[in-house]
């Protein structure tokens, strides 16, 4: 800074001090924005527009094709969703659906916290849940459903069994790689009270993890849908009543397309509530506000 | 190398009664003996101090001046109890010291040691309640009372993302006083704020030392902020750390920098780290 340049004279600068413009001169520091970019700024109207051009380009294809056969159009779609829906046959299967749904889920949530508690705190756990995941992860949940389908019967407990397994494998790894990632220092602070055993998990990994979990959540929620309709789809009527997948199975014997489509799109509508306002509102209260994630 | 008991070699200016068996004084809060600290890598066995030992008195800013690397953060986390030595012992008041506790609170230099999940308030009153010490609301009530005494009481209710590393340092002392603890050991809690926050903060803490004259044991590889804010500096050599010295330098603030004593004082401990013959640069 005050070194003089080796080469050349130094020219000799004169010293200035200004006066700072009071910031009401400036104009526009901070300006309402335009009712176009405010929605153009929420993301369900960006979302939306997707999904109605989306909507557009199926309608028109579909007519342009005129084969209801193999596409039948969205509306004729969404007109069989209502019927079916009116009709209370939808639902039932819906219902059906969710409730081995939120069995598997929230069984196999349990399961993977309790191998990752144990993981974070013994070796063994470490080892058991490490080699338990390498060896049952890669193995496809429909696999399992003969097997399991020997064990437990034609109904309801085989598939909270192949769901289990679905959500259990990725729920575990993805808790794991959080509960890996939390940083030196929030380990030491939390050890520093005096906390220890489950305590510790729950007050300090559990939520410095928190945004690897959401996602293991989300994975796990996604996959146990998969594994429910496809066992569905394949194995037929699984339980008492049957649900979405085996709505579909019988439409598609009764070549009723429309139907096949208004089942598939409900799958598509709980995943899109699910995955916009129930997953969305969790992170927006936990890791968005925390600053864990944007 | 100095000799292993370097607390006994004291230097002009010391006040040899410090070391005399406590009878007319109060006994030493933190005592070290003979404390060598080892750690793993993947390949070496590390000896980050070698016998080192020190008297920590009630209502001292002790101070554990030294080089990067001279383990001096190693020393930190063995009193904080999750460094077991190898060698020697740490008691504290009478009892020695195995685990981390609430009884010596820690500030670290890293600005992700608060909770990201919980307000300024809430991260402040959390250790209050996890540790059973005080119902919620007495809680806050204790934690809104330091959080005024660093001055955050407008920030309560912000998350620890929205603030800037003096203000993250500032919730984290107020969490480790809140607790009230018999020491508080703090590893370099200002060595990422850029200068002006550091003066900032060193004058704070020193305005809360006189307020609230609590104990404690601040590392830093500063000479200059180990002179400002400590009343005693120990010494330690580089890698591996030995003590070197102790001194006496309860009388600076930043006023007297420059002034003769200062400037003398930090003189004489940057020839003590620097100038040893022996001493390779490598490791400064």
């Amino acid at each position: 800074m005050g070194e003089p340049h080796p080469a050349g004279p130094r020219r000799t600068r004169p010293e200035i001090e200004y006066d700072v413009l009071p910031a009401a001169d400036i104009g526009a520091v901070e300006r309402a924005l335009s009712p176009l970019e405010r929605i153009a700024n929420v993301d369900w109207v960006r979302r939306a527009t997707i999904i109605a051009a989306l909507a557009c380009t199926w309608e028109v294809y579909a007519h342009h094709l005129n084969n209801p056969l193999l596409l039948p159009t969205f509306s004729d779609t969404l007109r069989a969703l209502w019927l079916a829906a009116v009709e209370g046959r939808l639902l039932s299967r819906v219902w059906s659906s969710l409730q081995v749904l939120l069995m598997g889920y929230t069984l196999g949530v349990l399961f993977a916290g309790a191998l990752t508690s144990l993981a974070v705190s013994t070796r063994f756990g470490r080892d058991l849940l490490s080699t338990l995941t390498s060896m049952f992860n890669p193995l496809p949940a429909i696999a399992l459903l003969p097997l399991a389908m020997l064990w437990f019967g034609l109904g309801m407990p085989s598939l909270v069994f192949v769901i289990i397994h679905s959500v259990l494998w990725p729920v575990a790894l993805n808790t794991q790689t959080g509960f890996l990632g939390v940083s030196e220092t929030q380990r030491m602070a939390g050890r520093n009270y005096g906390l220890g055993g489950l305590t510790y998990v729950w007050k300090i990994l559990v939520p410095a993890a928190f945004p690897s979990i959401l996602a293991g959540l989300k994975i796990g929620w996604a996959f146990a849908w998969r594994t429910l309709i496809a066992a569905e789809l394949v194995f037929g009527v699984a339980s008492r009543s049957g649900g979405l997948g085996w709505f579909i199975f019988e439409h598609r014997n009764e070549l009723q397309t429309d139907y096949v489509f208004a089942g598939l799109m409900t799958v598509i509508l709980i995943g899109l509530f699910v995955e916009e306002v129930v997953f969305r509102t969790i992170a927006q209260r936990t890791v968005v506000r925390w600053g864990l994630e944007r | 190398m100095t000799t292993a008991s370097g607390r006994t070699a004291l230097s002009p200016g010391d006040t040899p009664d410090r070391h005399a068996p406590a009878t007319a004084e109060a006994l030493p809060l933190l005592q070290a003996r003979d404390v060598t600290l080892q750690y793993k890598t993947r390949h070496h066995l590390v000896t980050a101090t070698y016998r080192v030992s020190f008297d920590i008195y009630p209502g001292d800013r002790f101070i554990v001046l030294g080089p990067s690397g001279c383990g001096k953060s190693s020393l930190l986390k063995s009193i904080g109890g999750y460094l077991p030595p190898v060698e020697g012992s740490f008691t504290l008041a009478g009892a020695p010291v195995l685990r981390p506790g609430p009884d010596r609170m820690m500030v670290f230099q890293e600005f992700d040691q608060l909770f990201a999940w919980k307000t300024v308030l809430q991260n402040v009153a959390f250790p209050l309640i996890a540790t059973h010490r005080c119902s919620t609301r007495e809680a806050n009530e204790r934690a809104l009372l330091y959080l005024s005494k660093v001055n955050l009481t407008r920030f309560k209710d912000s998350y620890p993302h929205t603030l800037s590393g003096g203000m993250k340092q500032r919730v984290a002392i107020a969490r480790a006083m809140a607790m009230e603890p018999s020491i508080l050991l703090m590893d370099e809690p200002f060595a990422a704020l850029d200068a002006l926050t550091r003066r900032r903060m060193q004058d704070e803490l020193l305005e809360l030392w006189a307020s609230t004259n609590f104990t404690v044991l601040f590392v830093t590889h500063s000479i200059e902020e180990a002179i400002l804010i400590g009343s005693r500096i120990l010494l330690l050599s580089p890698h591996p750390g030995r003590v070197r010295a102790e001194l006496n330098c309860d009388h600076f603030d930043h006023g007297d920098q420059g002034g003769e004593a200062f400037s003398s004082l930090q003189k004489r401990i940057h020839n003590m780290l620097f100038n040893e013959p022996q001493m390779d640069d490598a490791h400064g």
